[in-house]
């Protein structure tokens, strides 16, 4: 295929006038992506840590999300027992291996079944964890990785998500940042808002299409935040 | 894709006598115009969006070499591999090479433009292939042997009723007494259908929205999670996208993804929005074990740094064909080719050949509620217009039209001629139109007095009746 390479970049740059070897731009385009400068930014997000949390719920539940807010992490059970009870879902959870769902003692609700791993066709309900959450429109942002297996993001039909208050950014250029710490990217970053829909029959909205139908989210205040 | 553009006023013709069609083109307006209206509404920075994004693309189509081989060696460094293709046929040789080298025979598909435009399903399909689209819309399509009719709503020119019907011949195996007259009963059991088919694959192909010279990525933007399922589930993730693609940075593509949605379904943010980035890594519980990138250009590299390079900015979000008057009344099929609508009538000719896409820029008002919502300002009309002179200079327009202009630029170089004979015809048509003062048919005028009749002239051009009240004010002593 080195071949079609070769024809199609040297199309590109007849139909630009360039030449072949140009360290020039290659330079230009390097300092660019180095520097990832920020476009313009909605000023919606321009608000105290409250505040966008704040606006994080209201966006996340304009798209037919679910949101929790509970005081710590050992409130979590809780939460995801009393949602799954109000709607008569199974109390079957799948929970991802992720360190800070691993510290969650399930125990304090015993009814919940829980198991630890990667999810199968037949799980019900997927628990994960997001990295962050964007206030600008309401977005989860989760990343693949050993503990993070992006199937439970789409196999169960109820996904609730985990997420900390200090998690919450303003627009997904912040996430971007936090992402960068992390590390190398990974094979799959998820940015997720509401459950999976579908307007492909007359313009429709019907939710649930091929993902979960229901996106129960679990905030967390955390004491940084 | 084999195109049937050149047919496109005979298939106009069908479309606004299909009752059918038209009821469906109805759900445009609410589906489509109100909501993006609201969404953009609700975002005061749009309009310096939208300049952003323009400047942004131009810019990188300006260095599309250099940002395309960065994004090459991005993906090759995160273990992936890319595979470049000049023509249609290279990028399906390359995806069946990937297929059968790994010996699959069922794939599953999201939906990608760019495999409608190469041709994809049916060369993969000659080659003994199962291949299942998952989209929902494109889902009901492949089950009807159509093409899609709208870039993001594939089956936007069918109604319930014949989307059960398909369903009802298809899935045989389910009871046939089973109530399937709701959107919702429908979308059920397509994702009962689909499940297996996403669990069987062996290899899953998606399109891009965007891809990422900075890490390499591939983005796609999706509500149902068709997508992720796709490009999860299997061993083998290919990604078949075009060279058009490509922008520096995640923050680049950020401000695509605000005006994206916004654009085409008038929604916030779609669903979900996935970065994938080479194969899964060493550790990782699920994910595919290969990652390919097919890097389309199929004739675009050529339209590069020509008169009609802005349709290279495009982001394919729909908005120009939901707002245009053309496509409501004829749907998308009419155009013969995967890109209808406005963008299909400034793209196609580039793309698949002027003289058999030359009838799709004659396809237009020229109202420019087009350019009006284009996120990325891609001047439709003006592009039109430059398709429509070359279809005059290159002489693909039937003799008919072009004696016709040709008499009409003759005869406007002369003013004093050209007032002249319009001031005679103006006041013949003014005599034989009657007490009625209209026309039911005219020689040479019958694709206009076939569906309604012309009006007859007042008996004075607008420039006679101009000249006139000037005097007359002139004489009254008026400014
Ligand atoms: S031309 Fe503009 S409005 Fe039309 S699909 Fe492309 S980006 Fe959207």
């Amino acid at each position: 295929m080195s071949e079609a390479r070769t024809a199609v970049l040297g199309e590109i740059r007849r139909s630009l006038g360039r030449p072949e070897v140009d360290r020039e731009r290659e330079a230009a385009a390097a300092e660019r992506i180095a520097a990832h400068p920020r476009g313009l930014i909605p000023a919606r997000t321009d608000l105290g840590q409250e505040g966008r949390v704040r606006l994080f719920i209201a966006m996340a539940e304009q798209v037919a999300a679910t949101v929790a807010r509970v005081g710590s992490m050992a409130d979590v059970p809780a939460a995801v027992a009393d949602y799954l009870a109000n709607l008569n879902l199974p109390p079957h959870l799948k929970v991802a291996p992720d360190p800070l769902l691993d510290a969650i003692d399930w125990s304090a609700r015993p009814l919940l079944e829980v198991a630890r791993g990667g999810a199968a066709p037949e799980d019900e309900v997927g628990v994960a964890a997001a990295f962050a959450g964007v206030a600008e429109t309401g977005t989860l942002m989760l990343a693949s990785g050993p503990g993070a297996p992006t199937r439970l993001n789409f196999l169960p039909d109820t996904h609730v998500v985990v997420l900390r208050t200090a998690g919450i950014v303003g627009p997904y250029e912040e996430a971007w940042d936090r992402l960068r710490a992390m590390g190398a990217m990974p094979r799959t970053v998820n940015m997720i808002t509401g459950p999976s829909r579908t307007g492909d029959i007359e313009q429709q909205i019907q939710l649930g299409a091929h993902g979960p139908r229901r996106l129960h989210i679990v905030l967390v205040d955390t004491p940084d935040a | 894709m084999q195109p049937t553009s050149a047919a496109f006023k005979q298939r106009s013709r069908q479309a606004i006598a299909n009752p059918v069609l038209q009821k469906a083109l109805q759900n445009i307006r609410p589906g489509f115009q109100q909501k993006r209206a609201k969404a953009v509404a609700q975002l005061p920075e749009f309009e310096a969006l939208r300049d952003e994004a323009r400047d942004l693309k131009n810019h990188v189509l300006a260095h599309l070499d250099v940002y395309l081989q960065r994004f090459e060696a991005k993906v090759q460094e995160s273990g992936g591999q890319v595979h470049w293709a000049r023509t249609a046929g290279e990028a399906c040789d390359a995806v069946l090479g990937i297929c059968q080298a790994a010996g699959a025979t069922l794939v599953t598909k999201g939906k990608s433009m760019v495999a409608e435009e190469i041709g994809l399903n049916s060369r993969l399909e000659a080659a003994g292939l199962t291949v299942v689209e998952t989209d929902l819309g494109e889902y009901i399509i492949q089950l009807r042997h159509e093409m899609p009719s709208h870039i993001i709503a594939p089956a936007l020119h069918l109604t319930k009723t014949e989307i059960a019907a398909a369903f009802m011949q298809a899935h045989v195996d389910l009871p046939a007494d089973r109530p399937l007259d709701e959107p919702r009963a429908l979308t059920d059991e397509a994702r009962l259908m689909l499940r297996q088919k996403f669990l069987g694959a062996q290899v899953g192909i998606t399109g891009a929205n965007l891809l990422i010279a900075e890490t390499g990525s591939t983005v796609i933007v999706t509500n149902e999670g068709n997508g992720d399922l796709t490009q999860n589930l299997p061993g083998i993730h290919i990604v078949v996208t075009s060279i058009d693609k490509v922008v520096p940075t995640l923050e680049d593509a950020s401000t695509i993804l605000r005006l994206l949605a916004r654009s085409a379904t008038g929604q916030e943010f779609s669903a979900y929005t996935t970065v994938s980035t080479g194969p899964k890594r060493r550790g990782d519980m699920d994910g595919p074990d290969e990652f390919h990138v097919v890097l389309v250009d199929n004739g675009r590299s050529s339209i590069l740094g020509g008169p009609t390079q802005d349709v290279l900015r495009c982001i394919r979000c729909g908005a120009c064909m939901n707002h245009c008057p053309v496509y409501a009344a004829v749907g998308g099929h009419a155009y013969g080719w995967v890109v209808p609508g406005p963008i299909g009538a400034a793209l196609d000719p580039g793309m698949i050949g002027l003289e058999e896409a030359r009838h799709l820029p004659h396809a237009s008002s020229f109202c420019g509620r087009c350019e009006e919502v284009c996120p990325m300002r891609i001047p439709l009309p003006k592009i039109m217009r430059y398709w429509r002179e070359q279809t005059f200079t290159r002489k693909l327009d039937p003799a008919s039209a072009r004696y016709g202009i040709g008499a009409w630029a003759w005869l406007a170089r002369r003013p004093r001629l050209y007032h002249w004979t319009t001031g005679l015809a103006a006041r013949t048509l003014g005599l034989l139109g009657g007490r009625r003062r209209r026309f039911k048919w005219l020689p040479m005028a019958g694709g206009w007095t076939a569906h309604r009749d012309l009006p007859a002239p007042e008996g004075r051009t607008f420039l006679a009746q101009w000249r006139a009240e000037e005097k007359r004010r002139a004489r009254a002593g008026a400014p």
